[in-house]
């Protein structure tokens, strides 16, 4: 295959009309993702992290930019063929409760993909390959024809893992796969995803607010702020040398379930500002301890200051 | 506490059906309407249409109850309790048969609307507001009285006139069940709307949707007995009640039975049928649960 | 331990069945717990473990039915919780025992301003005009940071990490001595929770709380609490203090947790999840609770529940892998 990376977001843009104005949920955001590796995205609640993952599927339409997909911009594919490329492109939901349809057997749900897409059309075929994607992704075969609400929270995300198996697509958006999950089972779908991707060379997208999960599981990270990526390095770059002050109180943050070693904390004042018709500025700027006053008069870009390390913050200009 | 994980094996249905088993007025309703539907099978098998529900014969004209005649009989001379048990064929295939075809009206238009919203939305509700603005009975007689009197034309006026009720409901239904997560993952493996409405949307929005229906065939029977009564129902000498109600009328001083009976059994529909609704309604409830 | 202590809380031996129609659920099995005055407590362990059912059974708070206190005894500053007139638990609730619920969007009414639902509490409690109390209501707003100005507003006008802060202000409107707060930073983004975590350090050492933390986190337990307990199927299976537990942690469902989680500082460590899934409640088995997931677990596991052995006078633990002698050396490591 080619060289070029297996997806391209360029200038990826999505707003959402609301009574109060326009609300900006992505903007701007540019990165590239090569074969077989991991991107995690972090950010918290509102900051269009999963609203980026569902921009780029086309669950949402993008309202600017282009999303390059093996070389070609899908924003610009017909319905039809999106249908078609969205075998490819698949995202294991975060909710395993509201993203499976509690009317549908497990066999059937994972039989699904399949189906639509026309891929195997005989039954006892059919009903072979969702067995196989059950020991895939770990589900007793027992379970074929029970309904989902007799499962616990890790099985049905086993379920949502093998649905977006069956149509082997290259590229998966993991929308929060865990952050719904007791840390133990956590920890095994975490570990499942890990082998899949070496199994079957998948790449991901990996959207999480859990900084200690996209460490463990990333390659890449992005660090996303009300609708902007404001910087993106190599994991191990990122956690050694942060340098947007918001990727430094973030990381200070997180509760480290460890006696010594603690971290000291950097703790932000205010709230997080309005996505709705946002001002000219950095959209930190508000609760920034080191802000000045260029960083509330104008947007500062992302600049990359080391080989893979991109920030989007004035404080690097100096 | 999560009782997820303790829920024992078994289907939606079933699991439903137990729940309506512990409301004792739901369970009442159902028995009462399990024998209506049963009485109204098995009328047309056991009664002789011409020779027992029809057939007048004044000799036996205006008889109290007795052993003979249950019910008594009505002025000419039939046999009352025949004539009611024979009326609820009348009244339930007629109530099933209207609320049916307005359900599938209202299936389409309410689950159109609701999936798709914007525009769509915007007219199909719109148009079904003019309905309501309308009085269903008054519907139904400026249907009737325009296309004439016959069991068909109350069919359509009266599934006219239910189509706006099921509209609305239907698309609140779908508009709840449209936002779920399984549904934008339908779309993510590339299913088609037509499917993702018909498999993911309307099964789980079901359960107002049934109560609804149950509601509406008690309120279709009420409004036929009423246009019945008013003499724009059920063509004579067919028996239904509201039409039965409405001789009994001239008579109702001297021989009170006779419109005791129809009314009993007008009364004992819509009371079963509104507490089996009522009934499923708490028992579809997932909040209940 | 003795049963004439003034602790802020001693649970002994509670057990609680909710009686449901799918069988009977046991929530909580003889489960021991006790906060000293003025200490934190973290009561950790996964959903369906019984954490929320213990904060609940301390208010007197258990749906019933379908939930029955089966047996044993809560104390809270020496009272007995379980005998007390249901006017005399109103007065305690509140006054000197108040919760913080995992969801701030629930636990507010939409309708009222966040002045007046915190004065209504206060005005419940305490002597004095309607004023007095939305001052007093102001006050408690600028403590957890809020202008008070901004007293008159709707919960809607706040955002999640402020609704929580209103719902913080609320529970310590009428100075209770012990704070129970469930999951209170769950629904919060992690820099705001790191706000309202130091917030909640420094009311309680200004007004000598007590507390307890329920939180699936132990990262959280690291950063407030004094002492820890492992709550696991309904039952504490290990407690101690942070050093206890964090550096000699001995049972095999406390160090599964720790290798579950994610390590920051080494990414490249392999996770270890807990095999398997809780028992189920309806049906527990007759030896220990967590036999059937235990790496190291042996036949008399199956058949016995476990004994208490106390490594030293803050630290016990329930497993058979220990006994007297072999409890101070490292039996499993991680």
């Amino acid at each position: 295959m080619s060289n070029a990376p297996l997806l391209e977001v360029k200038n990826l843009k999505k707003y959402f009309n609301t009574p109060r104005g326009l609300l900006h949920a992505v903007d701007d955001v540019t990165f590239t993702l090569e074969r077989g590796k991991t991107l995690g995205v972090v950010g918290e609640s509102g900051c269009g992290k999963s609203t980026t993952g569902r921009s780029i599927l086309r669950l949402l339409e993008p309202t600017g930019g282009e999303v390059l997909f093996e070389g070609q911009d899908i924003t610009k594919l017909s319905k039809e063929e999106m249908r078609a490329k969205r075998k490819d492109m698949q995202i294991i939901f975060q909710d395993p409760y509201s993203s499976i349809n509690p009317r549908k057997t497990v066999g059937q749900i994972i039989a699904d993909p399949l189906e639509i897409n026309n891929i195997i059309t005989d039954k006892t075929q059919k009903e072979k390959r969702v067995r196989e994607l059950m020991e895939i992704v770990g589900l007793a075969d027992r379970l074929y024809g029970t309904y989902p609400h007799e499962l616990d929270g890790g099985r049905r995300q086993r379920i949502g893992i093998a649905r977006a198996l069956a149509l082997e697509p290259k590229f998966i958006v993991c929308d929060e796969p865990v952050s719904a999950l007791d840390v133990s089972i956590q920890a095994q779908i975490l570990n499942l995803l890990n082998q899949l991707q070496k199994d079957m060379g998948l790449t991901y997208m990996f959207i999480t607010h859990d900084l200690s999960v996209v460490n463990h599981f990333s390659d890449d990270i992005a660090v996303m702020y009300l609708g902007r990526l404001i910087e993106k390095a190599p994991a191990e770059e990122l956690f050694a040398n942060p340098t947007h002050p918001y990727t430094q109180a973030l990381l200070s943050a997180i509760p480290i379930p460890q006696l010594h070693n603690r971290r000291e904390r950097i703790l932000l004042k205010g709230e997080i500002t309005s996505p709705i018709n946002p001002p000219k500025a950095c959209r930190f700027a508000q609760r920034c301890p080191y802000a000045t006053d260029r960083c509330r008069s104008e947007e500062p870009g992302l600049k990359e200051i080391k080989p893979g390390h991109f920030v989007a913050c004035f404080l690097t200009d100096n | 506490m999560s009782k997820e994980n303790t829920k024992k094996s078994q289907s939606q249905f079933m699991d439903t059906f137990k729940r309506l088993c512990r409301n004792k007025s739901a369970v009442l309703g159902l028995i009462i309407v399990v024998m209506l539907a049963l009485i109204a099978i098995l009328s047309p098998v056991i009664y002789d249409y011409d020779t027992q529900i029809i057939k007048t014969n004044y000799s036996e004209a205006l008889q109290a109850p007795s052993g003979a005649h249950w019910f008594g009989t009505d002025e000419m001379g039939r046999d009352i309790f025949n004539r009611v048990m024979y009326g609820s064929t009348t009244s339930l295939s007629i109530g099933l048969i209207t609320v049916i075809v307005a359900l599938c009206g209202g299936l389409v238009l309410g689950a159109a609307a609701g999936y798709y919203g914007g525009k769509v939305d915007m007219i199909i509700m719109r148009i079904m507001d003019i309905f309501l603005a309308v009085p269903g009975t008054l519907l139904a007689i400026c249907i009737v009285a325009s296309l004439g009197n016959s069991i068909m034309n109350l069919v359509i006026a009266q599934a006219v006139s239910s189509i706006p009720t099921f509209s609305r409901v239907v698309r609140g239904a779908v508009i709840t069940a449209r936002d779920a997560e399984y549904v934008e993952a339908a779309r993510a493996i590339g299913a088609k709307d037509a499917r993702i409405i018909f498999k993911d949307v309307l099964p789980n929005s079901l359960a107002p949707i049934i109560v609804q229906t149950t509601l509406q065939v008690a309120s279709v029977i009420l409004s036929i007995a009423g246009l019945s009564f008013i003499g724009l129902g059920i063509p004579a000498p067919r028996p239904e009640w509201g039409a039965m109600l409405s001789a009994s009328r001239a008579y109702i001083r001297d021989y009170s039975y006779m419109c005791l009976f129809p009314g009993l059994a007008i009364m004992t529909t819509i009371l079963s049928l509104n507490l089996l609704g009522d009934g499923l309604r708490d028992a579809l409830d997932p909040r209940l649960r | 331990m003795s049963a004439n202590t003034t602790n802020a809380v001693d649970i002994k031996n509670l057990s609680v069945e909710f009686r449901t129609d799918s069988g009977i659920v046991k929530a909580l099995n003889n489960l021991d717990l006790s906060i000293a005055h003025g200490r934190t407590l973290g009561l950790v362990g996964e959903t369906g473990a019984g954490k929320t059912t213990t904060g609940l059974s301390l208010l007197r708070l258990i749906p019933s039915p379908p939930g029955v206190i089966t047996s044993g005894e809560i104390f809270l500053d020496g009272k007995d919780v379980l005998t007390m007139s249901e006017k005399e638990m109103q007065s305690l609730r509140g006054k000197y025992v108040a919760m913080i619920f995992q969801d701030p969007m629930t636990s507010l009414d939409p309708v009222m301003t966040v002045e007046d639902q915190i004065a209504e509490v206060i005005a419940l409690h305490e002597e004095g005009t309607h004023q007095d109390a939305i001052n007093h209501a102001r006050e408690m707003l600028e403590l957890v940071g809020i202008p008070g100005a901004r007293g008159n507003e709707y919960p809607h006008q706040f955002s999640g990490g402020m609704k929580q802060r209103v719902v913080i202000a609320m529970a310590l409107a009428c100075n209770p001595k012990l704070l129970i707060a469930d999951e209170p930073t769950t629904a919060l983004d992690v820099t705001i929770q790191a706000q309202v975590l130091e917030m909640m350090k420094g009311l309680r050492e200004k007004y000598d709380t007590s507390m307890l933390m329920i939180t699936h986190d132990l990262g959280i337990v690291a950063e407030i609490c004094d002492e820890v307990s492992i709550i696991y199927a309904g039952h504490v299976i290990e407690h101690g203090n942070l050093v206890d537990v964090f550096e000699n942690t001995k049972h095999p469902y406390t160090e599964g947790l720790f290798n579950s989680l994610p390590n920051i500082e080494d990414r490249q460590a392999e996770l270890k999840p807990i095999k398997g899934l809780m028992p189920d409640p309806t049906n527990l088995p007759e030896g220990c609770a967590f036999c059937d997931r235990c790496d190291y677990a042996k036949d008399i596991c199956f058949k016995q529940k476990p004994a208490r052995t106390w490594r030293n006078e803050t630290h016990y633990v329930e497993c058979h892998l220990y006994n007297e002698k072999n409890i101070g050396e490292k039996v499993i490591g991680r």
